[in-house]
């Protein structure tokens, strides 16, 4: 990143939100698995660890944000937009947090950002429909969120390794 | 081909939050309270209640003329039979906690474990 311009780092942040987007975009139209509302996928935190690894901290806070914001106003209602910004930023920095410890590989990263987020959108959940009950989803999605964040952290890994390799072409 | 991905730290951290949410599952089990009444809704909409207390025998009409036969016995719920080609809601066994609930999705009744409502709230929450 040292001899990149000011162009090509905006360039660059606009293909991770916009990636982030679609991402967004093609799990919305995936049905949820089973009868766990808030069960997904978390395809979009790929680009959240990419980012988090080639791109740096504050630029995959930022793109998630750009991407809840941008997706929320598309496709989402008022009250998606706050599921998805107080689970977007409790991952974002759980995940900057386990990073800057330098002892976890993506996967470890992403495991933690997985389950973040879905405790996120459930403590959420609880304070806007004023209801306990909802904590009964958050050991299924506790253990959703740890399977899906360690493929997505596996994905992340090798799209960091690919970037890294031609880093010099594309960075 | 598993270090490939994972480094030690990783599966440490992996299992911990397998655990805690193991534990977490524990807590939230032991914290469950009988329920007092059971409410059956059809399509979404109640259409009646029980209380968990007094045996009862109950056909619930389902959607499309489906039935499922409801029967409340010693404090617990559960289908005693179902119109229904799968048979999973009979399957789901007997329920008395609250928030516990049987579901029969080709007849569209959800069978549901309710406490007093004074009690909804929650001591703590622990996460």
């Amino acid at each position: 990143m040292n001899n990149s311009t000011k162009t090509s780092k905006i360039t660059l942040y606009g293909i991770f939100a916009a990636l982030a987007m679609i991402l967004s975009y093609v799990e919305l139209q995936i049905p949820a698995f089973f009868a766990v509302p808030g069960m997904k996928l978390g395809l979009t935190n790929i680009v959240v660890v990419v980012a988090l690894y080639v791109l740096g901290e504050k630029s995959a806070f930022f793109i998630n944000l750009i991407r809840i914001l941008v997706v929320s106003l598309l496709f989402g209602t008022v009250m998606s937009l706050w599921f998805s910004l107080a689970g977007g930023i409790l991952s974002t920095l759980i995940m900057i947090l386990l990073k800057r410890c330098n002892k976890f590989s993506p996967v470890g990263v992403s495991a933690a950002g997985g389950i973040t987020h879905n405790i996120g959108q459930i403590i959420v959940a609880m304070l806007m429909l004023n209801t306990g009950f909802i904590i009964w989803y958050l050991p299924i999605l506790w253990i959703t969120g740890v399977v899906s964040g360690v493929l997505i952290g596996i994905i992340g890994g090798i799209v960091y390794k690919r970037l890294s390799h031609n880093h010099d072409e594309f960075l | 081909m598993i270090k490939r991905y994972f480094t030690k730290n990783d599966i440490l951290l992996i299992a911990a939050l397998l655990l805690l949410s193991g534990a977490l599952m524990l807590v939230l089990l032991l914290s469950q309270k009988h329920g007092s009444t059971v409410v059956i809704s059809v399509d979404g909409k109640d259409v009646k209640s029980f209380s968990l207390y007094e045996d009862t025998r109950f056909v619930i009409d389902g959607y499309h003329g489906g039935s499922n036969v409801l029967v409340i016995e010693n404090g617990e719920a559960y289908l005693e039979s179902a119109s229904c080609p799968d048979k999973l809601c009979v399957n789901m066994g007997k329920i008395s906690k609250v928030g516990q609930s049987i579901i029969c999705l080709p007849n569209k009744v959800v069978i549901e474990i309710r406490g007093d409502s004074s009690e909804e709230e929650y001591d703590a929450v622990v996460g």
